[in-house]
């Protein structure tokens, strides 16, 4: 039946979904995939951003980092958190807690959630470009498993920053593209009003991603989409990431980091 | 003496044998974008680009770059077969974006936007990539993506240091989801080149914007840039909405770059090619 429904989607429909302010946000997913969970701040060099939580806690038996973009709850939330837009020291603030991770030994889940890295004067000030490279080089070296869970927007360099890892799941909802269909209309159709048409050809839905090889596995989301029922759309995530997280911890760490390399590596290689 | 417009108009049928063609003005003089001096094409070629009077870094086509950067006829080109990827089968209001590349490849003689070879510099043998602005923006895609990993792998396999001149507005939106995957695939090989202990010197040259900048441009043991280049994240008139402000207009250049710790050192087109061998002579090659 979920099925059924799924098809009459359209890509932009999917894209409001993605956005709904009522869908579940990181604290949504910490409260109920972590049986317990302790945040941790700052980057160590200039500032504690909210548009990205990081902290340890425990999924089932597994302790782990888990870190993700934070939108904000209330409008309050939304103007601390920037809409869940990261700052270049939201992504060291990543980096440094998964050094930690990496050095106890404990996996690091990620859940991806942002409309893109903050475009402002303070990012770029503080080297937005280069707090993304760094992160990617990192995260692709990291010796410890990384499960990556794409649950509203994958918006572009700023999604993928803390979306290099050995597992990429997805929501069913979830979009993830190399730009926002508005801003794709706003340059190719010199219209941002074709979004609708620009969602359609960049092909952003999870179906689609999946196709491409770009994302592993799809989670299911409750009939109406996660925003109907944030609980049972947790509990889903929680199964895949448990999942995930057993089959990784099990691989010899040389062996999860080359796996990584390789994943990553051969997409988009069409002249092997 | 050449006769005005309207006397070839207006003395018709018989001036019109003696009117003297003039070439168009574009062929023979380059306007500095600067300081919109008349420079003859020939110099500024000559002078890779560089206006003569105030020293204003033009756009330089991969080639040329190539020819300035590697020694005489030391440059061999690899991986021409990898080139662009149409799986979207992608279409949006102009129309196609195979015919778009396709066009751009059979004007240019490229087949993607960066070109990449073996070379040696100073007599060091490197790995030498170039990207051009000229190819769809340097936009990355997956063919971009793939000839920069591979260069990764071949330069650790044979010991060579790496240097990519980058230059581009991003990720190519018309390759969808795998080009953004290209700035991870880059970022990752680049991170394994390093961890070879092989130096990588990432030359950001005008403009290196959006996913190449967040993604191999900004990696590099030495982080390079020619004066007043373009460098940043967003675009400015993103930016400018975001804060609803205006920018200064230095904001972005290679200078605000150095000033915030982000380039090693500005270095102006002439003493790239020695500043580069001074570098890999330091690192011990």
């Amino acid at each position: 039946m979920a099925t059924k429904k799924t098809v009459l989607l359209t890509a932009m429909d999917r894209v409001k979904i993605a956005r709904d302010p009522k869908r579940p946000h990181i604290y949504d997913f910490i409260n109920f995939v972590c049986s317990d969970f302790e945040e941790l701040h700052g980057d160590r060099l200039v500032n504690d951003d909210r548009g990205l939580v990081a902290g340890f806690g425990t999924i089932d038996a597994f302790k782990c980092l888990v870190l993700g973009h934070h939108k904000g709850a209330t409008i309050e939330e939304n103007m601390e958190a920037n809409f869940g837009m990261a700052q270049p020291d939201g992504y060291r603030k990543a980096m440094r807690l998964a050094a930690l991770a990496e050095k106890f030994h404990l996996p690091v889940v990620t859940f991806v959630d942002t409309p893109g890295a903050y475009p402002g004067d303070t990012a770029e000030a503080r080297g937005q470009a280069e707090a993304i490279a760094k992160s990617l080089e990192f995260f692709s070296l990291l010796k410890t498993p990384v499960v990556v869970v794409i649950t509203g927007e994958g918006g572009s360099g700023g999604a993928l920053a803390i979306a290099v890892g050995d597992r990429i799941l997805m929501m069913e909802n979830a979009v993830y593209s190399v730009i926002s269909p508005e801003g794709c209309a706003g340059i190719l159709w010199r219209d941002g009003a074709k979004a609708p048409e620009a969602a359609e050809a960049l092909k952003i839905t999870a179906a689609d991603l999946k196709r491409l090889g770009a994302i592993d596995e799809i989670i299911p989301e409750p009939a109406g989409g996660a925003q109907k029922n944030a609980k049972a759309a947790a509990a889903a995530v929680k199964k895949a990431v448990v999942k995930a997280l057993a089959e990784l911890v099990k691989e010899p760490i040389d062996k999860l980091v080359d796996g990584r390399y390789a994943k990553f590596r051969a997409m988009g290689n069409f002249y092997k | 003496m050449v006769p005005r417009h309207w006397e070839r108009t207006t003395m018709g049928w018989f001036e019109k044998k003696e009117a003297v063609k003039i070439p168009p003005t574009k062929a023979l003089w380059q306007v500095c974008p600067r300081c919109k001096s008349y420079i003859p094409v020939a110099e500024w070629k000559a002078n890779n680009a560089i206006c003569p009077s105030c020293n204003y870094h033009g756009r330089l086509g991969a080639r040329a770059r190539i020819a300035q950067l590697a020694d005489a006829d030391s440059f061999q080109e690899v991986f021409r077969e990898v080139s662009y990827s149409d799986h979207l089968d992608f279409h949006d209001a102009t129309g196609a974006y195979k015919g778009k590349v396709e066009a751009v490849i059979a004007k240019s003689g490229e087949k993607e936007s960066v070109v990449m070879g073996t070379a040696t510099m100073g007599k060091i043998p490197v790995m030498l990539g170039v990207m051009d602005f000229a190819f769809m923006g340097g936009s990355l895609g997956t063919g971009t993506g793939e000839r920069i990993a591979r260069a990764c792998e071949q330069a650790i396999a044979e010991k060579r240091p790496l240097i990519i001149c980058c230059a581009s507005g991003g990720a190519r939106m018309h390759e969808g989801i795998l080009s953004l995957m290209q700035m991870a695939k880059t970022s990752a090989a680049i991170g394994r080149l390093k961890a070879a202990g092989l130096p990588y010197i990432s030359v950001l040259t005008d403009p290196t914007t959006g996913g190449v900048s967040a993604s191999f441009a900004m990696l590099g043991d030495i982080n390079i840039t020619e004066p007043k280049a373009l460098i940043g994240f967003a675009g400015r008139r993103v930016i400018e909405n975001t804060i609803h402000q205006k920018l200064p207009p230095d904001f972005q250049s290679a200078e605000y770059l150095k000033a915030h710790g982000f380039i090693d050192k500005i270095v102006e087109r002439k003493d790239l090619k020695p500043f580069i061998v001074k570098m890999l002579n330091y690192f011990g090659f």
